[in-house]
């Protein structure tokens, strides 16, 4: 039973920042209705950043976060007018392709900047909390908490606010949005900029958990994708439930099955749920996407 | 016959050319890199059957590679087939593997395939690296022996061990793989190849079945790209799971985007210019895939057809210019 609780915890604590991950990469694919398969090494930058930060201009850990959030929403908003923008009208494969293009690019800087070698953040807060002989370290219960936090603003952001509305509309309707006057470049650019900020704040949350290096953006982009997917592309309820339950799936199936082989537990359980549902447990049907 | 000839010289040349490649090129280093752009022009143009004439963006291309990779290896190194019963062996079970998987993956639709099969290809990745006892893990396998000879009546055998035997088999594969895509997408089968591809619910309105045209794309598809990946793992001799990796499936992206998508000799130049391309630009070495990257970003955004299409829209203008004076 403490090892079931265990692996629940360490479930929801991966779901959380797989939710907030996938969060951004559903917010972008409603609106643009392109994958951004470079949305996982978005997340690997701000790790970067975020560790650059720290070790070498010697900000706090809170600053360090903000600031690389604010700097990889600045790197979205780069990407979204260099490579999506000119193939925003055009069908078929092509967006897929200039996605990979900046993937490429974006992996491959960072080995030629800093090596593929992996880094470590230092932690910041190293303490240990022994629940019903569960062991949480704070570090992990405050990823699961600033998930939440995050997850409720942003809720608020886009069901309160005029700028935060203009967003869904878009999602919804195109013509109808510039029909009532909203700006969609300015929009694409704006739900880019929160996409990669989010991408940012999650690496951060973990990084000191985990190493960071070149390579870890490719394997959390392809899960946020396999979340969305689970969820239904789009829909934003769906990549948080997608998070949690791809990170209790990981979590239960690394720690009773095989470690080696947790990531083949997710991939398969989104290849046989789409056997089932072609669309996605909370997807709507699209048309030639 | 001399009509045939004459509307066809280019393409006879090029056979020429082919043919007689090995005989100009002694340098051994660069006889090995045109003999695996020729072993990748099989995977490129299997790749463009379903991603160009079909439309399906399967990403797990370099999985099933390594799947015809593996089981020639496994075959022959561990239980001692001969090469020739263990390249269609394997290029089936790349078939076989495609059409289980296909199965699900195919009922969905534009971005979730080309998702799905990324997840695919990233499966096969993973098993290749940690089925220990099957495929030795990250280590891989090492010592593959090179194809079987083949005993020819009176005259003893051909042999493999050598680079210009080992360019002919590549070659004859090559051609082979070009007859059967011609064929095929000349065929009306083919035709609904590219229905499918252009427009799903107009195909599906004519009366096509959709799900069966594009599980027989990516049945074939798969077949030809596990057949290049044994081939492969016989004449390089080791294998590992970087064969599987998402880097195999993007090389072949690039050729035959580059190339020239939809085209028969298109994913061919692209195999053949890119690798050579990569020879020159050695001494950028770290930025070569920087490059790549941005290269398939301005390709995709300005010249959406490649290299063919660049020199469809040439001749055009030269033919018109004729036309004219």
């Amino acid at each position: 039973m403490e090892l079931f609780l265990q692996q629940v915890f360490n479930g929801v604590m991966l779901g959380s920042t797989y939710a907030i991950v996938a969060l951004g990469l559903t917010m972008v694919f409603g609106i643009l209705h392109v994958p951004n398969f470079a949305h996982g090494q978005m997340y690997m930058l701000g790790a970067y950043v975020c560790f650059f930060l720290i070790t070498i201009f010697g900000f706090a850990y809170w600053p360090a976060l903000a600031l690389s959030a604010i700097v990889l929403a600045l790197a979205g908003v780069a990407l979204e007018i260099l490579v999506f923008k000119p193939v925003r009208n055009t069908g078929g494969i092509t967006p897929f392709i200039a996605a990979l293009g900046a993937l490429i690019i974006l992996e491959n800087s960072v080995v030629v900047l800093w090596g593929p070698e992996g880094h470590r953040i230092p932690n910041p807060y190293p303490g240990i909390i022994d629940v019903f002989g569960i062991t949480m370290s704070t570090q992990r219960l405050l990823v699961i908490g600033v998930a939440i936090v995050l997850i409720i603003l942003l809720q608020i952001f886009i069901k309160k606010t005029t700028l935060g509305s203009s967003i869904e509309a878009v999602a919804q309707n195109k013509e109808g949005a510039t029909l009532v006057g909203i700006n969609v470049n300015r929009v694409s650019a704006l739900t880019f900029a929160i996409s990669s900020g989010l991408a940012a704040i999650a690496a951060c949350l973990v990084a000191p958990i985990f190493m960071i290096s070149p390579s870890m953006g490719s394997l959390v982009g392809m899960k946020a994708f396999v979340i969305v997917i689970l969820g239904g592309l789009g829909s934003i309820p769906g990549a948080i439930f997608g998070g949690l339950i791809l990170g209790l799936i990981e979590a239960i199936g690394g720690g009773y099955f095989s470690a080696a082989y947790k990531d083949v537990f997710g991939f398969g359980a989104l290849v046989l749920i789409l056997t089932i549902k072609p669309m996605g447990l909370f997807g709507k049907e699209i048309k030639g996407r | 016959m001399m009509k045939w000839v004459k509307s066809n010289w280019f393409y006879l040349m090029v056979l020429v050319i082919a043919l007689v490649l090995p005989l100009i090129i002694t340098n051994r280093y660069y006889a090995q890199v045109i003999t695996m752009s020729l072993l990748f022009a099989i995977g490129a143009l299997s790749m463009n059957l379903i991603l160009g004439y079909t439309g399906q963006m399967s990403l797990a291309h370099g999985g099933f590679f390594a799947i015809g990779a593996y089981g020639v290896a496994i075959l022959t190194f561990r239980l001692g087939w001969n090469f020739w019963l263990a390249l269609p062996a394997a290029s089936l079970l790349a078939a076989f593997v495609g059409f289980l998987v296909g199965m699900p993956a195919l009922r969905t639709r534009g971005s979730y395939f080309a998702i799905v099969t990324l997840c695919l290809g990233e499966i096969i990745y993973l098993i290749a690296g940690n089925w220990l006892e099957l495929t030795g893990g990250h280590n891989g396998i090492v010592g593959i022996p090179v194809p079987s000879p083949i005993p020819i009546p009176s005259l003893g055998q051909l042999t493999f061990q050598s680079q210009i035997p080992q360019y002919y088999l590549v070659l004859f594969f090559l051609l082979l793989t070009v007859f059967v895509m011609y064929r095929l997408i000349n065929s009306l089968r083919g035709m609904t190849f590219l229905a499918t591809a252009i427009n799903e619910d107009l195909a599906e309105a004519v009366g096509i079945n959709i799900f069966r045209t594009k599980l027989l794309s990516f049945v074939v598809s798969n077949f030809f790209a596990g057949l290049a990946g044994g081939i492969y793992a016989s004449l390089i001799g080791s294998i590992s799971p970087s064969v599987a990796s998402i880097t195999m499936t993007f090389n072949f992206l690039m050729y035959v985007l580059l190339g020239g998508i939809t085209t028969l000799a298109g994913p061919i130049i692209g195999a053949f210019i890119i690798p050579i391309l990569l020879e020159y630009l050695q001494f950028l070495q770290d930025y070569q895939m920087i490059l790549f990257g941005l290269l398939l970003i301005i390709v995709i955004i300005y010249f959406p057809t490649g290299f063919m299409g660049l020199y469809v829209k040439v001749r055009d203008k030269i033919n018109k210019s004729k036309v004219r004076a």
